[in-house]
């Protein structure tokens, strides 16, 4: 009979700080000297973490009613549209959304500053009801005068991502950095073997209602992310070799900070928000400690031209390739950056451990497990407008 | 003594245009030198990027030269910017920069910066997705007084 733990006896040993905890790191290195069946014995939780730029993400706040009222219909913070279509005071401000005056100040600015304790003008219009008179608006918020303000990330920590280059004779200022002409250089986001998601590539313990490290304090796992990608092609060692699988994610915004979640502005593409996502993953059985023992070189992604809008094919790499410095394209040496920070993915493996250890964080088993065989599908243009 | 190698960004005013400066720096301090970025336009302010390499105290005495030639001489430390305080290790200005300026220890993941190795090309500038990188190497635009 192989050897299995229950989510409660990890908890137990939680509880009762006996639980050893390593970080994917850490594990992968372990995993050299000893067997799965070895480690699950071992070892109780594994901690993942990443820390880049992720798009898709955002903050529900809840400003509170005004006297009179007012149905808040158009809504600005700091000069950046809000959605104003959520009821009278709610509002959902997105990371990505710009200041028309100001491109390069945006959402993830706000969300930013909100959790630095400043203030953030909010200006809004609204058409003014029998019920909701009040027509416009134009005060200071903070995080301590508004309601609620929850991070609500719908597209999160991909499992895997794509490494960007371009072969074309001009620059390309992206979202994966600058990509110099003539294939100068090639930009690489994924943690690799930190990364959350590589390290449970089924997704048997990370699915709805799974606590995570969120910005600096505990957040969950809600739902699968959008775009959220099950059919792309793995390897043998079990993980896709490009962007498959994401995570949608909460979290209280009041309780995280700036060290965590980050306003960007890339050149001549706009905003983002660098979030900072850690995932324990407990090991229940060999299949587990298996899973989160893989390495680096045996992680393998998919090399982009990103100077060409289709973005092609060119070939194929591993993380310990990409994380050298160089890898090669095509008999071409091609240097390597990364644009997302293993430094702080580290930082937040590291601080998640010590929770654990402290018994501090539990780990949850899923309530739900995500969805198994998905796709995604493309937009098409119906109508044939201009592009 | 050994020599040493040192990177200056020098503002030429136009009155020095006339004036052979290079050659006595050459000729009196024994100052090798390249240029590694030039900006200049006829009867404005010139900016050059120079690598000079010679013994400390002829580097000196060559600076001290070019000052009381109304040159402005500064290091080239001095006119970058970094906050490294608000840097998150990304890595993303590390691949612009191909003179090993900015780089990422592969032990830690910290970036590394030497500003000695910059050539001024800007690249970082905008590739910095938290803006911690400023660079004055341009003339600043005169300010015009209208009466």
């Amino acid at each position: 009979m192989s050897f299995k733990k229950s989510y409660e006896e990890v908890n137990e040993k939680i509880r009762s700080g006996k639980a050893v905890v390593l970080t994917a790191e850490e594990v992968s290195a372990m995993a050299l000297e000893l067997s799965p069946s070895e480690i699950v014995k071992k070892v109780d939780v594994v901690t993942t973490a990443t820390f880049g730029a992720m798009c898709s993400s955002g903050a529900i706040l809840n400003f509170g009613h005004t006297t009179p009222p007012m149905r808040m219909e158009r809504i600005l913070l700091n000069g950046v549209p809000a959605h104003g279509g959520l009821a009278a005071v709610d509002t959902y401000i997105g990371a990505t959304s710009e200041n028309p005056e100001n491109m390069k100040y945006g959402g993830a600015h706000v969300i930013q500053d909100l959790i630095d304790g400043k203030e953030v003008e909010l200006e809004a219009w609204a058409k003014g009801t029998d019920c909701y008179p009040r027509k416009y608006i134009k005060t200071k918020i903070s995080l301590e005068t508004i309601n609620e303000a929850t991070l609500f990330n719908p597209r999160n920590a991909y499992q895997n991502y794509n490494v960007a280059t371009n072969t074309t004779s001009k620059i390309k200022y992206t979202y994966m950095g600058t990509l110099l002409p003539g294939m100068k250089n090639a930009n690489y986001s994924t943690s690799g073997e930190l990364s959350p998601l590589l390290n449970d590539p089924d997704m048997r313990t990370i699915g709805i209602g799974t606590r995570i490290f969120l910005g600096g304090t505990m957040g969950y796992v809600i739902w699968p992310g959008t775009q959220f990608n099950t059919s792309k092609a793995k390897n043998e060692y079990g993980v896709p070799m490009s962007n498959a699988a994401t995570i949608a994610v909460i979290g209280n915004l009041k309780e995280m900070s700036s060290n965590f979640l980050r306003a960007a502005y890339y050149e001549k593409y706009g905003v983002s928000l660098f979030v900072g996502i850690g995932v324990p993953i407990p090991m229940l059985d060999e299949d587990m400690a298996h899973r989160v023992s893989i390495r680096n070189e045996q992680i393998e992604t998919t090399i982009l031209d990103y100077g060409k809008s289709d973005t092609p094919v060119l070939g194929r790499t591993n993380y310990a390739a990409l994380q050298s410095g160089e890898i090669n394209i095509n008999g071409k040496i091609v240097r390597t950056a990364p644009v997302a920070s293993l430094q702080k993915a580290r930082e937040i493996a590291g601080l998640l451990k010590k929770s654990i250890e402290a018994g501090k964080f539990e780990i949850t088993c899923p309530v739900g497990i995500f969805p198994t065989g998905t796709s995604i599908k493309k937009l098409f243009d119906t109508e044939g407008g201009e592009q | 003594m050994k020599e040493v190698t040192r990177r200056y960004v020098m503002k030429f005013p136009p009155q020095s245009a006339d004036k052979a400066l290079t050659y006595r720096l050459i000729k009196e301090y024994d100052i090798k030198f390249s240029i590694l970025k030039a900006e200049v336009r006829p009867g404005r302010t010139g900016s050059l990027l120079l690598e000079l390499e010679a013994l400390p105290e002829n580097i000196q005495k060559g600076i001290e030269y070019l000052e009381a030639s109304s040159v402005i001489c500064e290091p080239l430390g001095k006119k970058i910017r970094f906050e490294a305080g608000r840097c998150i290790n990304c890595g993303n200005c590390t691949g612009v920069c191909f003179t090993g300026a900015l780089t990422m220890d592969r032990q830690n993941w910290e970036l590394n910066f030497e500003p000695e190795l910059c050539v001024v090309c800007e690249l970082c500038v905008a590739a910095c997705p938290m803006n911690l990188f400023e660079i004055n190497f341009h003339e600043e635009e005169p300010q015009t007084v209208d009466n």
